[in-house]
């Protein structure tokens, strides 16, 4: 509506969705750009769904409305396909290809997509798959699969990847900053292929 | 000056440094939690800042400082403020010296609440002024402004951020951090500070008389504003007027609230300009009330007529919706795509590892019949396990048990409170219900710390919010100070043991006290303490659901066995669990 580019980042309590958050506030910083966002806090990030709302160049209120996202970057199948609706038509998926099947699975005898199926679903938008598990491992650490994704995001995101890469080493802690660097640019790469 | 981007709370934890603030209190309260957390990880800390036992003691606190002359800031949730409300009413006729800042954050959609009412509310009944931001660059540039305004009139000012403020980030633009020079004295004063009757009186009249120039005076301070441009006029307050701002058709008039009590005389010159005005705002219809008030002949759409919600929160297609219906838009923007249905839902659940799925499966295995109030807290997960029955507010498992239990209901009463909630409001409620001679079982679920709200330290940690260590509270000694005599401390990870201590409890009259003591998994964790996992024996796994039942998170089940995957702590419950022996730490034969 005002020219925002609107991103949701979804995962699962404990995915790391906030530093994602922190990562792209701070590449905006870099470039002098307005950047908006609300994030879940609190008892809800127990293990539990969670999603960030970004908006970059934002000026006015910090949520996103369903059909609007311009970007969607998932740490997960299930919770990609949950929040799809946020995303616009024509808008970009870019997923994990990881799959947490949720509790209420085994406690509540609930039937859970198939990936296929997610996967599937997921093709009415630009759809990005990614491997970040095992990018992240080969990276150094599983730990970094936040900035593996956001390496694949940066494809679509209006941001310099330069300036999203010194955001994440600014960002990271310092022990982690080499692997941190070579996750968003492997990251970057199988985003570029896809 | 500098810009960072900023949590909303963080954000106005750095204008209190800048606003040079002495003295900071509060209980933690999603979503307020983060101003003390990011103030007390500070290099450069406020003179004086405390974790308080509830909202009650640390408002009385921040008062008593304000009188001695000091700026000082109390922070807390909006049910909180409930708490402190007793305190809040007075306050406002004794009134302050230095500058008093109450943060009580409000929470519409309750995202982690029990209820939704609005700060506002309490801001009109004690006649104090409040701010009401809707942004997070305003919420940092109101805190100097709510102390100049708060000595300016000798007032507490109320500041009310939403989560939608608390929680949402933004590029922020930042002061420098002012020095304070400040130290508190407290001068005498009986007729200000001890409000018997013939003081009270005094002061209320002194309270009321102050009010045309606090009106006055936040219009003056460009708080409230407004724009004319049409014979149609949208007015918003909070997070609101952002989503109205994005949407406003060219040719509206608009008016933003972000302070109260509002100047009358000034609003309705405003809206008697317009043939038609809609109120936007969140919960209740504080600004709505007084635009009505003065509206005369002019249409007024809100929340009375039916145009807008008095629940949940607003959102930019909620608010779209509001002014499509009122005729402010000829259309909403927004398409409302429909979520993908029938998916298994992921709510937030008790990590695995957590010591309070192993006391509510004891309690739910020896009081299979029983009634379980429960209280404020990560447990109040336990609902999932159906081992919650009720939950109101802060302190009241113990209340609401012996309410039961003398009602009565012939089954057992068996409730459930954390160590903090406990020492927040459960004990006089333990105190009441051995007084008065209840018979139920409290079990206090003792993990050391306020988890839920992010790992604040409490009296039972060992540990001030500054990090400085000082004595641990001794539960046992305060539920026998309470006059119970059945008090029995153990380990709910050894849930045979905690059987047979509820089994013993069970046979007996009066209130029992078991207090089921381990630490957070999360600050386990984060202390390093590592157990070790388990694994299921797959040949040996007879595909009970025994353990699946149990609820955590790190146990999956697929082809008719159990599997235990890498969230496993090694808390061990499972193993005990087994009927057949099956789970057994990694790598053991």
């Amino acid at each position: 509506m005002t020219g925002s580019y609107d991103i949701l980042i979804v995962g699962i309590g404990g995915q790391g969705t906030i530093l994602a958050s922190n990562i792209l506030g701070e590449a905006c910083l870099i470039e002098g750009r307005h950047i908006k966002g609300a994030e879940t806090h609190g008892m809800a990030q127990r293990g539990g769904s969670v999603e960030s709302h970004i908006r970059i160049d934002g000026l006015y209120g910090p949520l996103i409305a369903p059909g609007q996202a311009d970007l969607l970057i998932s740490f997960d199948l299930l919770e990609a396909l949950r929040y799809s609706h946020y995303l616009k038509s024509g808008g970009t998926a870019v997923v994990s290809k990881n799959l947490v099947i949720p509790t209420s699975v085994y406690t509540q005898k609930l039937t859970p997509p198939t990936e296929e199926e997610i996967v599937t679903a997921l093709k009415k938008y630009g759809l990005c798959l990614i491997d970040a598990d095992r990018i992240a491992t080969e990276a150094g650490s599983p730990l970094s699969q936040n900035v593996v994704m956001l390496g694949a995001a940066s494809r679509w995101i209006p941001l310099k990847p330069e300036s999203l890469l010194e955001a994440v080493k600014r960002l990271v802690p310092k022990k982690t900053i080499e692997i941190n660097a070579k996750a968003f640019q492997m990251g970057r790469d199988a985003g570029g292929k896809s | 000056m500098e810009r960072k981007y900023l949590l909303g709370n963080e954000a106005i934890a750095h204008a209190c440094l800048e606003a040079g603030v002495d003295f900071v209190c509060g209980y933690p309260g999603t979503p307020s939690s983060e101003v003390i957390d990011t103030l007390r990880a500070q290099p450069e800390r406020p003179n004086y800042l405390e974790w308080s036992v509830n909202e009650k003691v640390a408002l009385e606190n921040a008062l008593a400082a304000a009188w001695c002359g000091v700026r000082a800031i109390c922070t807390m949730k909006h049910v909180g403020l409930n708490v402190a409300a007793d305190p809040l009413m007075t306050s406002a006729y004794t009134g302050v010296t230095g500058g008093l800042v109450i943060l009580s954050a409000d929470d519409p959609f309750a995202h982690s609440s029990q209820n939704e009412q609005d700060t506002r509310c309490y801001a009109h009944f004690a006649r104090v002024p409040c701010l009401d931001p809707a942004s997070v660059q305003e919420a940092h540039d109101m805190i100097p402004a709510a102390f100049s305004l708060s000595e300016e009139f000798g007032l507490p000012v109320i500041f009310r951020p939403t989560t939608r403020i608390c929680h949402s980030k933004g590029d922020v633009e930042l002061g420098a951090v002012a020095k304070s020079t400040r130290n508190g004295e407290f001068k005498k004063d009986p007729r200000q500070y001890v409000v018997i009757p013939a003081h009270t009186r005094v002061l209320h009249k002194k309270l009321n008389e102050k009010q045309p120039a606090i009106r006055k005076r936040l219009v003056e301070l460009g708080f409230n504003r407004c724009e004319v441009k049409g014979k149609t006029a949208v007015i918003a307050s909070g997070i609101g007027t952002t989503y109205v701002q994005e949407l406003l058709p060219e040719g509206v008039s608009f008016m933003k609230i972000a302070a109260y009590p509002i100047d009358e005389e000034w609003l309705g010159e405003f809206v008697r300009k317009h043939e038609k005005v809609l109120v936007i705002e969140e919960l209740a219809p504080e600004v709505e009330e007084v635009v009505r008030q003065v509206a005369g002949t002019v249409t007024v759409f809100g929340k009375k007529n039916g145009y807008a919600p008095w629940e949940g929160e607003l959102s930019p297609q909620a608010v779209a919706a509001i002014m499509e219906k009122a005729g402010f838009l000829n259309k909403s923007p927004f398409a409302a795509p429909a979520p993908v249905t029938d998916l298994p839902v992921r709510p937030p659940i008790l990590c695995a590892g957590c010591l309070h799925r192993g006391a509510f499966y004891a309690i739910k295995k020896v009081f299979r019949d029983g009634i379980y109030p429960s209280d404020i807290g990560c447990y109040t997960l336990g609902l999932q396990l159906g081992a919650v029955d009720t939950t109101i507010c802060m302190g009241a498992s113990i209340t609401v048990g012996s309410g039961i239990a003398h009602s009565g209901e012939t089954h057992d009463v068996v409730c459930t409170i954390g160590d903090s909630t406990f020492l927040h409001t459960g004990i006089q409620g333990l105190m009441n219900a051995v007084y008065n001679g209840a018979n139920m079982t409290v079990v206090i679920l003792d993990n050391r710390i306020t988890a839920m709200t992010g790992h604040q330290p409490n009296p039972n940690t060992g540990l001030t919010a500054c990090g400085v260590e000082t004595p641990a509270i001794s539960l046992d000694a305060v539920c026998r100070a309470c006059g119970a005599t059945f008090v029995e401390t153990l380990d709910p990870y050894d849930v045979t043991g905690m059987v047979d201590v509820l089994s013993e409890a069970k046979k007996r009259k009066g209130v029992k006290v078991i207090i089921a003591k381990q630490m957070c998994v999360i600050t386990a964790r984060r202390m390093g303490i590592k157990r070790g996992r388990y694994e299921v024996d797959a040949e040996a796994c007879t595909g009970c659901g025994t353990c699946v039942r149990f609820g955590c998170p790190a146990i999956e089940f697929a082809d008719e066995k159990a599997r235990i995957n890498d969230l496993c702590s090694g808390c061990a419950v499972c193993a005990r669990l087994c009927p057949v022996g099956a789970i057994r730490k990694e790598g053991k034969k």
